[in-house]
């Protein structure tokens, strides 16, 4: 009733691609939006810091690995890895250069993720699925291995970790351990809106079409003039891109300091589960996965005690630990038998069902 | 359909307004004394007997003399599974209910608490375990960790293998390992050990194990076959240390020329060896076993009440009488903070004030109960660790029993290394604060 799109004719081109056809998505966009904001001056501390910044830096790095994994069908393991690379080439430009402004410095730190990501993408022409992925895995244990055994990359730091000093942005800390809660927010939700704005672009365009032609079948898009070298790598590069500076933000927008270890390979798993659970090939859905791999234990150990201790019931520290594991691993199989394309695909049907409420036909 | 679209709706909905009533229900009064402890995951071998050994204390208090001073102690556990990332989350969800002290128990999340403490106005206590460095109270006002920093305890261990050779002048052409876990933590004695390796002529021999291989030693037994060193120094943690010793007895490497840090000193990791464990060593600074008034008085007011989740039969655990050891010093700095700022409801300011002015004498370790269990602890504004003296304990085979007396630290290395490494982090961290904190012991 309220959601259909009678009476809003497309009359151009460019209103028929739009990525929002409809009004009354991009008028929910534009709320969503301004409500993120507004979460800066309303939300409390604990809400901000271990949250939603996390939440929506875990989102970003979703989306890189849902470029490869999920546009261009190119499984990959070593997100992990990748956005360890843009951490800690952030920490050496932050350090080397310390005058140019942070901000510039996290975007540019995913270049070299990107470079790397392309090193290690080079047998995925060869290669394909499960050995792609075993291919993939060596880079995250080699790059690990790289952040624990290199000393030049934490700077000779005694202590093997890499910690954020303190930035600014327009004269407010935005790195640091004097960076508000709100100040970090602000930069990390910007940039993410950005990016994701990006992705948005790249996945509706011809870049994001090759890549999809060569995920349902690179012979034939191969024979339809798409170069798999060059489509695959670029894959890797934007994937790898976007991953490391996720990488970046979660060491100095979120965590404020890293060992190596922040970069496991449970990293890697944690954001494809993301990515299959959110919905493959949907940027969306990466924060959906986002929000349910990441968000979800942290409401449980809320929720939890919120509900045993009425009843008398008191439960301990480690009680609700493995409670949230439990839960969350039978929610995650509920999920998938219910919907195995992911909670995009829910969002879809549910958007579906509310165009032709109430006279379902 | 309809049921099903309706109980993930009623999921959802649930998680989502229970998440934004976040608004903790505390404001009871009291002091908050939250404790990030760990009894899940891979180390919770470790961690189960520490975390138990901090609340019984606390709770004990609590329910022999009504808390400290009058004000009840609120004791909350979170878990962190020793992990980083869960740590900063617990360490965020404890900061909004006014914690008057930090134990992060990891020396991860430790280095992410430290430039927060000063920001947030948290003391941050990290006993014997985190950034030796942040002995430096000048450049750490926030950050505590007495009663010896990683240092003090490698340069015992050289102590210790100077005097059962015969003199410092026989390390010469000896050749000493260091076993250590390929971390940060496992990485803290290097600088000392090459330091003393070059001043007195021994060799020494880097083991790093990573820590995927915690449990899988096999190859850097190989290469201690090979080397056939004379000592080895274990600095491990977890599943790491039962391994290590297990390796030792099963490579036929001389038991008693093992010895362990503190942290490898738990009653489980000396049983792996089995019978040919006896004789395995390990640096202690408390003692073990459960003939102490304070724990007869744990066992009284928390264990016969049922108020402990710790198994009566282990009580006097290594790592369970540290945990109680780690708890002594919270409860004795926030004893001191109320002498010190004369408010009875301290804040973290306060105990900050009080762990600067920490002296725990003789006398007061006897009022505690704590005779012959601890050597006295002084900390002061310059000085937050205080390098006190430990002692080497070893394994009988059923139990640890102490060696050799309490010996003092070789502080005239050690201090200069810290004082460096300190310089050094602030000239890393611009912007770093310098101290503006007041300062009551001197």
């Amino acid at each position: 009733m309220i959601y259909r799109e009678a009476g809003q004719y497309k009359t151009s081109y460019a209103a028929d691609m739009a990525v929002f056809p409809l009004r009354q998505d991009r008028i929910g966009i534009a709320v969503i939006i301004a409500l993120a904001y507004s979460m800066a001056y309303f939300g409390t501390d604990f809400l901000l810091q271990a949250v939603l910044i996390p939440f929506l830096i875990f989102a970003l790095a979703a989306i890189g690995l849902n470029l490869m994994v999920g546009y261009a069908g190119l499984l990959s393991l070593g997100t992990g890895g990748f956005m360890g690379v843009g951490a800690y080439a952030c920490y050496k430009l932050m350090t080397a250069f310390p005058d140019v402004n942070v901000i510039v410095w996290v975007l540019m730190s995913g270049f070299f993720s990107a470079g790397i990501g392309v090193f290690f993408g080079l047998p995925s022409l060869r290669i394909k699925g499960f050995y792609l992925a075993v291919a993939t895995l060596a880079a995250q244990f080699f790059l690990q291995w790289s952040f624990n055994r290199i000393p030049w990359l934490v700077n000779y730091n005694i202590s093997g970790a890499i910690e954020a000093p303190l930035r600014t942005l327009f004269g407010t800390a935005i790195v640091g351990p004097t960076a508000s809660a709100n100040a970090r927010y602000l930069v990390v939700l910007t940039l993410v809106i950005f990016l994701t704005w990006i992705a948005s672009n790249i996945v509706h365009g011809r870049i994001g079409r090759q890549w999809m032609a060569i995920r349902d079948m690179d012979i034939a898009a191969e024979l339809m003039g798409i170069k798999l070298l060059q489509a695959k790598l670029l894959s890797f590069a934007v994937s790898s891109y976007f991953c490391g500076v996720a990488g970046a933000m979660l060491v100095f927008f979120w965590l404020g300091g890293a060992e190596y270890n922040v970069f496991n390979i449970n990293q890697s798993f944690l954001i494809l589960f993301m990515v299959i659970i959110g919905g493959l090939g949907s940027l969306i859905g990466s924060f959906f996965g986002a929000a349910l791999i990441f968000m979800m234990p942290i409401g449980l150990g809320i929720v939890l005690p919120a509900i045993f201790e009425p009843l008398g019931i008191r439960v301990g520290a480690e009680t609700i630990e493995h409670l949230r594991f439990m839960i969350l691993g039978a929610l995650i199989i509920f999920f998938l038998i219910v919907e195995p394309h992911g909670l995009a695909r829910l969002w879809q049907i549910a958007k579906q069902k509310l165009r032709v409420w109430p006279f379902p036909y | 359909m309809s049921f099903r679209n309706l109980t993930i709706g009623a999921v959802a909905a649930a998680v989502v307004a229970a998440s934004s009533a976040v608004t903790p229900a505390a404001a009871q009064e009291g002091i908050y004394v939250p404790l990030l402890t760990y009894r899940t995951g891979a180390f919770a071998g470790s961690g189960i007997p520490i975390a138990d050994g901090m609340h019984d204390y606390l709770r004990m208090l609590n329910e022999r003399d009504g808390g400290i001073g009058g004000v009840k102690l609120i004791i909350e556990e979170c878990e962190t599974g020793y992990d980083t990332t869960r740590g900063v989350e617990c360490y965020e969800s404890v900061r909004a209910k006014n914690p008057v002290v930090v134990n992060p128990y990891s020396t991860g999340i430790t280095l992410q608490l430290i430039p927060r403490a000063s920001v947030d106005q948290i003391p941050v206590l990290s006993m014997a375990y985190g950034l030796s460095a942040a002995a430096d109270g000048e450049v750490f006002p926030w950050v505590f960790n007495p009663p010896v920093t990683y240092w003090d305890g490698a340069s015992v261990f050289i102590k210790h293998v100077a005097e059962v050779e015969g003199g410092m002048e026989n390390l010469e052409g000896k050749t000493i390992g260091l076993l250590h876990l390929d971390a940060p933590y496992g990485r803290e004695p290097i600088p000392v050990l090459e330091a003393l390796a070059v001043e007195h002529g021994f060799d020494l021999k880097l083991y790093p194990v990573a820590a995927q291989d915690m449990q899988n030693q096999g190859s850097v037994w190989l290469n201690v076959r090979r080397d056939r060193p004379d000592w080895i120094y274990l600095q491990g943690w977890g599943a790491m240390n039962p391994t290590a010793v297990r390796e030792a007895v099963r490579n036929n490497f001389p038991i008693d020329r093992l010895v362990g840090v503190w942290w490898a000193g738990g009653d489980e990791d000396a049983r792996a060896g089995g019978e040919q464990a006896a004789g395995y060593k390990s640096l202690n600074f408390h003692g073990a076993g459960a003939d102490y008034k304070v724990i007869e008085d744990i066992i009284t007011h928390v264990h016969d009440k049922g108020l402990s989740q710790f198994p009566r039969d282990r009580v006097g655990d290594n790592l369970y009488n540290r945990g109680i050891y780690n708890s002594m010093l919270v409860a004795e700095a926030i004893r001191t903070a109320q002498e010190v700022t004369g408010n009875k409801v301290v804040t973290g300011p306060d105990v900050r004030r009080g762990l600067e002015s920490l002296n725990i004498t003789e006398e007061r370790l006897a009022e505690l109960g704590m005779e012959g269990f601890a050597a006295p602890v002084e900390v002061t504004c310059k000085d937050h660790s205080g390098h006190h003296n430990v002692y080497v304990a070893q394994w009988d085979g059923t139990k640890w029993t102490r060696l050799t007396d309490w010996t003092s630290p070789m502080t005239e290395y050690v201090r200069p290394l810290i004082q460096e490494a300190a310089a050094s982090y602030a000239a890393a961290n611009p912007g770093w604060p310098t101290r503006s904190e007041v300062c009551d012991s001197e």
